[in-house]
């Protein structure tokens, strides 16, 4: 996993709440058994037409966005599917952070695990940032997950809370196996035990 | 008692593996379930970091959503994505010696109807799944909760998993159900009441009179939609319903091991004077029979209502979101929600294609006819939903209703499989998630009881059911 530290990137804003996987990555392409390769299925249906024309008023096609890293979204991004191809699509389409009062679980989990920044700012600071990012041309952000701070360089300035450990793991780009197999031992001895308890056994 | 506790900490307490300082505790998962679409990408992962899969005997494979619901379509499927999807989780649980429920099997069906029907779900244990309806589990008194493909490879390799510890939320329904209300409304009512991330963070538990009175089918209903509120997992405490449910299952313990079974379990209810982080009362008399009417599970209101005015919204961008969502149902403000006619009605799902959701369904359309303009499906959750439903003749009320009568799979829950809404048509769905595109690109989804579901097809448009007759008993 990239380690994550500070960027600063052109701010994309997607000025809509409730914004579940089934958009950020269609079900008819979660059949592929790869990993990579789901950048251009990124908000498929809300990009294009049935018959495959660009829909020039969604944002991730206007150009005054290309190459943005970062998204500011509204309430509860991420909400509905656990497909993992959803945190894939963002990465691999570039975006490296979102901004929004609130993710949902599944989906928060599933970002960190490959090396995207979710940070939770308030409903007033995201709609200042929506407004910002909508009104300001060539509109940047700089996310420090180090500092825990979001910046404009023109006065916008807000500090997030970020847990410590998911903060040492994406700062250090470091894989979530290996560290759980640090507790080998503990894990054997547990096992033992537990095993014993037949009515928490599956078959 | 000393220190109280209630059946999530309970639960969680018993499969600490160690609670590193500044970490996340690690977690002992008792049982994995996978399917066909999140888990390719995980194997992948072991294979090429060459690790094994640490316990194959707490893990069980089964096909439910890229398969055909047809026969003809099942034995040779078109799609050769999906086929290769699914042929790949044959391979990886040959490889990695996992017991897989393939299609041929009489014990296939949805992820979330096989566990509990075989005995593999049992209350006090940790399951997840690399979906988010795994919360279906929860009904039984078992933490089980939905997981991103990377956390699918962790416990493979691992059989735990690095979790923060969620906040608790008791949600208390009261006194009982009006007639012709379902589990499917109370998890509707909340989801409404609290909104999609009303319980985000959290482990929910259901608790009150109302829940205790539902059936095992009704409770994993309720456990079922917890994710649509935002829920981490959903629970309720495990009783003598649970157990008579679970007692003579193939996988359920037998004899003096299901004794000592029984005596554990019956220790995992909440202790009295439990403290959870927030509380939620529901009076269950207050409650309706409800439909959807937008593009989030949120997004409902009584069938008695109209569709409501986006003007109301509390904030602008609550307000863009309805107009938004008004838009793409095609629905003006204003419209009384039995007044919209419908296209499509789909009777399945892990939400409600079980047994007793079927039997609901086949009281409301035996002797009567499907609307000439409705286009209606029936599809059990299993094999053994099928088998069953077919001895008690409930294909043949539904066959004769004027219903195809399918074989067990996801369906157009979600649209992977052949069975799509086109554009433009509108479905009444007993199913869980209503969002743009969910059931086929350009569909629009309207979220119901099985009980509503058929009326609605039998009418041709959403109708009370508190307002139809409704046979006792069905027989063929």
């Amino acid at each position: 996993m990239e380690p994550f530290r500070t960027l600063t990137s052109l701010a994309m804003p997607l000025d809509r709440t409730n914004v579940d996987t089934d958009q950020i990555i269609p079900k008819q392409f979660l059949k592929r058994i790869e990993r990579t390769g789901y950048g251009d299925f990124l908000f498929f249906d809300w990009r294009q037409t049935p018959a495959g024309e660009p829909i020039s008023d969604f944002v991730l096609n206007d150009p005054r966005y290309k190459g943005a890293q970062i998204m500011v979204a509204g309430k509860n991004f991420g909400c509905g599917s656990s497909r993992e191809h959803a945190a894939w699509a963002l990465s691999d389409y570039g975006f490296r952070a979102v901004i929004a009062p609130t993710f949902a679980d599944i989906f928060y989990s599933n970002a960190g695990k490959n090396g995207i920044v979710l940070v939770k700012l308030s409903e007033e600071q995201v709609d200042e940032l929506l407004k910002n990012a909508s009104t300001i041309p060539n509109y940047r952000l700089t996310v420090s997950l180090e500092a825990q701070t979001v910046t404009d360089g023109r006065g916008f300035n807000a500090s997030f809370e970020f847990d410590a450990f998911r903060k040492f793991c994406l700062v250090e780009g470091l894989d979530d196996i290996g560290l759980t197999l640090r507790h080998a031992a503990e894990l054997d001895t547990f096992e033992k035990q537990h095993d014993a308890a037949n009515w928490l056994k599956a078959k | 008692m000393s220190n109280p506790k209630t059946l999530f900490e309970k639960v969680w307490e018993q499969h600490v593996v160690v609670e590193p300082k500044g970490e996340p505790t690690l977690l002992y998962i008792d049982l994995q379930l996978l399917h066909e679409v999140t888990s390719p990408q995980a194997f992948e992962g072991l294979r090429l970091a060459g690790r094994k899969v640490r316990r194959p005997d707490r893990s069980i494979a089964t096909v439910d959503h890229n398969v055909p619901t047809t026969l003809e379509g099942r034995l040779n499927i078109v799609d050769q994505i999906a086929a290769k999807q699914i042929s790949t989780l044959r391979q990886n649980c040959a490889d990695f010696g996992i017991e897989l429920y393939d299609v041929d099997s009489r014990q296939q069906g949805i992820v979330h109807v096989i566990g509990p029907e075989l005995g593999i779900t049992k209350p006090g244990m940790t399951i997840v799944c690399g979906d988010s309806h795994t919360s279906t589990h929860g009904a039984f008194g078992a933490l089980a909760f939905g997981i991103g493909t990377s956390e699918v490879e962790h416990v493979l390799a691992t059989q735990t998993l690095p979790q923060s510890k969620p906040q608790t939320f008791r949600i208390s329904v009261e006194g009982e159900l009006p007639q012709g209300v379902t589990a499917k409304d109370v998890i509707l009512a909340i989801i409404g009441k609290i909104g999609t991330d009303g319980a985000t963070g959290c482990v929910v538990e259901y608790a009150g009179s109302a829940i205790r009175s539902l059936s095992m089918e009704g409770r994993m209903t309720v456990c079922n939609m917890s994710i649509e509120a935002g829920a981490r997992a959903g629970m309720i405490a495990p009783d003598e319903k649970t157990f008579t449910y679970l007692k003579g299952r193939q996988f359920s313990p037998k004899g003096e091991a299901w004794d000592k079974a029984v005596a554990e379990w019956s220790k995992l209810p909440s202790d009295p004077g439990a403290k959870f982080d927030r509380e939620l009362v529901i009076d269950a008399a207050t409650l309706v029979p409800y439909v959807s009417w937008g593009t989030s599970p949120g997004m409902v209101a009584p069938v008695t209502a109209n569709v409501p005015d986006p003007a109301n919204a509390a904030t602008e961008i609550d307000r863009k979101s309805f107009e938004r969502a008004l838009e793409y149902m095609d629905l003006k403000a204003g419209t009384p929600l039995a007044e919209i006619e419908i296209d499509r009605v789909f009777i399945g799902s892990c939400t409600n294609g079980r047994i007793e959701d079927l039997r609901a369904a086949a009281r409301v359309a035996a002797g009567r006819k499907v609307s000439s303009h409705v286009s209606a499906m029936v599809v059990p959750g299993s094999q053994q939903v099928k088998a069953q439903a077919e001895k008690e003749g409930l294909d043949k009320i539904f066959r004769e209703a004027g219903f195809d009568w399918r074989e067990p799979g996801c369906s157009m829950c979600l649209g992977m499989n052949p069975d799509i809404l086109s554009p433009g048509e509108r479905c009444a769905s007993t199913s869980n998630r209503n969002f743009e595109g969910r059931q086929g690109r350009g569909g629009r989804t309207h979220l119901v009881s099985p009980e509503m579901a058929a009326a609605a097809a039998i009418a041709g448009h959403f109708v009370d059911i508190r307002t139809w007759e409704v046979r006792e008993e069905v027989t063929a």
